[in-house]
């Protein structure tokens, strides 16, 4: 493990983060940081779907095998959900996924849920800010990476 | 191959102050399936339009990726112009690179904003390469509309719709449409009596060849989607005969039986067969059978002795009607905190300490007093009236967080009416704050103060009770930073406005959304006031929120509005956005069913020849089907998926990564 960090050429590396979001609440409000000239960290990649309701676990899977750092998922808060209640399956989902996460040993620090509404485009400049810190200070996330590669050399 | 087109945009300096579009577009022209990239200084002008437009056509494109302003911009221009070209609209994408990039990581040296920007327009490429291209849908419109309450929103509503040529349905709960509005007696700012503006009206939808008027009906049930709506009503038993009844009187007149009138909030009696106000409409009267002793015990049935034109039925039944209608206008309306929960201010302890609606009844010239200010203990004249502002509102501890914003005008009002009747009286008004905005409103209030003489205290009451027959009201002057203690012949609240006790169930019924006060959400606070989450249901009055008459009949003209646009065409297109079943791979779990928020996934029956069936199937009903996608998530076995969404987009997106 520490061998393997010591390959990573730490002074300008910098986390790359994944982010999946509604498109009502938490894109829209990514959009008006960006319409009131916020500036905030580059490091976050958003997929936009209709609702986080949508997300299937699955999606954050798959987000770490292509190198992400860390996740964020974020879409409306409780009650406001363009949907009704995407959110609040979203949220179910999301605490089951969390333990399961926990369990097999993954660093939850890497994995974040927030509510962004579409009028809080501080609160998203904050909260990329600051997610992009926290997984700064983490370093690469070489155990995902080193199990994918255990596992494709394990392969026949 | 695909072939795609990549069109970065530089939007005058927007992006390209920040971003190198052409190293953008030149890295993108390195994957496999791009055949064609540029980058051009405004992509959505005319000229930028017709460029793109010409490229599709010159490069026999079969897909595009714009990297520009947000998709919530310009996503619709773009999908027109693609479909203009000659290529489907759902295989045009947008990658954000302005309000995600460009403005939010304003680095001179265009690095970090030109990576990003690769990023961003790569992953949308990825996801373009496994976008099928997708037919809006057509649904059918079934011109005819429901309104569900027959208050001045309704009223306005359905009346709009009937002026636009379609048919309305009017449910109305109580015996007479009129609602809230039929019990004020004048209105602010003008102070025209409010029956005589509002009955008009009534009668006008009453005589209306495009309006059908239920009362004493509800909304039971509603199946279906926008455009296609089925509706259960109940109408509740009058046991009087509405075709033949001509409204002569002699039945209420001649019934020996009396009961609290609702209509008069409890400050005088009506019959127990009874038509709630002189200018009910319809002007048919209502059998209220739990207190009528022919209905319970067999016993009386005078009405029916009188009754000329023979219409008393007492056998009469609850009749169950449907309706198919095309788009639904929600006017509930409103009601009042239980005064009941203000011990301190003596409500129903000492008689009185009034409700402001009971004002409006005293004041009204077809009230229990005939427009006169009378003290209901004795009927006397009060000689000074305690009018105590914010009871519930804006108090979190005892009643609701929310302002209901028209108590602090019909207070001045009750002040003016009050020194009309009563001349050498005096009113005092405690107060928070005076919430006046609106036209002629301020000066309004001025009125009262300045002119009518009314004595506003701003500060709160702590205590009501009696001492010697009067009224004791102690209170804080915050103004004067001062304890006073006024002695009053009357006390006045002004309650909160709350939402029906029924409006949750109500809004169960419909599929609509509400917030924690029970009042009905919005689809946006802002742009689309009168829409609901659920496509087809409008909202009018206050059944969304507190609100005064200018502000609901303006809602309820607007719902109109955007019902007859809807019905302006025979079929509507709707964006194929909608979760599809596989059906080789349903299992029957009926996940989705639960976890949908539209009732939009039914539980099919497949048959074989013989009628036996074979399995169960869940299947979408692309009308009601809203594109949220949580049903995609919730299945355990893969077979629903999200056009536009679908899951091997998503993935290609990550994979791009």
């Amino acid at each position: 493990m520490a061998e393997e960090k010591e390959t990573i050429p730490t002074t300008d590396w910098e986390p790359r983060i994944m982010a999946f979001v509604c498109n009502w609440c938490t894109y829209a409000g990514a959009d008006l940081a960006g319409t009131s000239r916020m500036e905030y960290k580059p490091n976050v990649r958003i997929v936009k779907l209709p609702c986080t309701g949508r997300i299937d676990p699955l999606f954050i899977i798959k987000a770490f095998e292509n190198g992400a750092d860390a996740v964020l998922v974020s879409g409306c808060h409780p009650g406001d959900c363009h949907y009704t209640t995407g959110n609040y399956h979203a949220r179910r989902r999301w605490i089951g996924f969390r333990g399961l996460m926990e369990f097999v040993g993954i660093d939850t620090r890497r994995l974040h849920f927030s509510w962004v509404s579409a009028s809080e485009a501080i609160k998203w400049v904050d909260l990329i800010n600051k997610v992009t810190d926290e997984v700064k200070e983490l370093g690469p996330f070489m155990e995902y990476r080193n199990l994918k590669r255990g596992a494709e050399e394990a392969k026949p | 191959m695909p072939r795609i087109g990549v069109f970065v945009c530089q939007c005058g300096n927007n992006i390209e102050s920040t971003v190198e579009t052409k190293e953008v577009a030149e890295e993108m022209e390195k994957l496999p399936g791009v055949v064609y990239t540029c980058s051009y200084k405004f992509m959505c002008s005319s000229p930028g339009q017709d460029m793109f437009k010409k490229a599709i056509e010159e490069n026999n494109l079969d897909g595009v990726v714009v990297s520009a302003c947000s998709p919530h911009m310009h996503e619709k221009t773009f999908r027109k112009a693609s479909e203009k070209a000659g290529i489907n609209p759902y295989k045009c994408e947008i990658a954000n690179i302005r309000e995600q990039c460009s403005w939010v990581h304003p680095d001179k040296t265009k690095a970090v904003g030109t990576a990003k920007s690769v990023d961003l327009t790569r992953m949308v490429i990825e996801r373009l390469k496994k976008n099928r291209p997708l037919k809006t849908i057509n649904i059918p419109v079934n011109k005819r509309a429901l309104v569900i309450g027959g208050g001045i929103a309704g009223i306005q509503a359905a009346l709009d719709i009937a002026e636009g040529g379609r048919e309305v349905i009017l449910v109305e709960r109580e015996p007479s449409i009129g609602g809230n509005m039929a019990k004020l007696s004048e209105t602010f700012p003008t102070m025209d009596c409010s029956q005589c503006i509002l009955t008009p009206k009534m009668v006008e939808a009453e005589l209306h060849d495009n309006i059908k008027i239920y009362t004493y009906s509800e909304v039971e049930k509603v199946d279906g989607y926008i455009g296609n709506f089925s509706v259960r009503i109940r109408r509740k038993a009058k046991y009087v005969d509405e075709e033949k009844c001509t409204g002569c009187g002699a039945c209420w007149e001649k019934c020996p039986f009396k009961s609290d009138s609702e209509f008069e909030m409890g400050l005088n009696k009506r019959k127990v067969i009874y038509t709630p106000f002189p200018q009910a409409v319809p002007n048919v009267p209502v059998i209220d059978a739990p207190n009528c002793p022919k209905i319970q015990k067999d016993k009386c049935g005078l009405c029916a002795k009188v009754c000329g034109p023979q219409c008393i039925d007492f056998e009469q039944e609850d009749k169950i009607l449907t309706e198919e209608v095309g788009a639904i206008v929600v006017a509930t309306g409103y009601q009042l905190m239980p005064n009941e929960r203000f011990g301190e201010y003596g409500y129903g302890r000492i008689k009185d300490v009034i409700s402001g609606m009971q004002f409006e009844r005293l004041a009204s010239a077809s009230g229990p007093t005939g427009g006169k200010i009378q003290r209901p203990s004795d009927g006397k004249e009060p000689g000074s009236v305690v009018f105590i502002q914010c009871v519930g509102s804006r108090d979190e501890a005892k009643g609701v967080s929310y302002c209901s914003k028209v108590c602090c005008m019909y207070t001045a009002k009750h002040t003016m009416l009050y020194r009309h009747k009563v001349h050498d009286g005096q009113a005092y008004v405690f107060y928070m704050d005076i919430r006046s905005g609106g036209k002629r409103y301020e000066e309004f209030v001025r009125r009262a103060i300045e002119h009518d003489d009314a004595m506003y205290l701003r500060g709160r009451v702590s205590r009501v009770y009696e001492r010697d027959g009067k009224i004791i009201v102690q209170g804080a002057d915050t103004l004067s930073a001062s304890q006073v203690e006024i002695e009053a012949d009357m006390v006045v609240l002004a309650t909160a406005i709350v939402s029906r006790t029924s409006a949750a169930t109500v809004a169960k019924t419909l599929g609509i959304a509400y917030d924690k006060h029970g009042f009905y959400n919005e689809y946006h606070p802002k742009m689309k006031p009168v829409e609901t989450v659920t496509a087809g249901i409008f909202l009018a009055g206050t059944c969304m929120g507190p609100m005064d008459i200018p502000e609901s009949v303006m809602m309820g003209s607007a719902s109109a509005s955007k019902i007859l646009a809807l019905f302006s065409s025979d079929e509507m297109a709707r964006e194929p956005i909608t979760a599809h079943v596989n059906a080789m791979t349903c299992n029957a779990c009926w996940d989705c069913v639960t976890a949908c928020p539209y009732t939009a996934i039914d539980k099919e029956e497949v048959k074989d020849r013989k009628g036996n069936t074979v399995r169960w199937q869940a299947q979408v009903n692309p009308g009601l089907c809203q594109g949220c996608g949580v049903c995609v998530a919730a299945c355990r076995s893969k077979a629903v998926d999200l056009a536009g969404y679908t899951d091997e987009q998503v993935y290609a997106a990550i994979n791009a990564f």
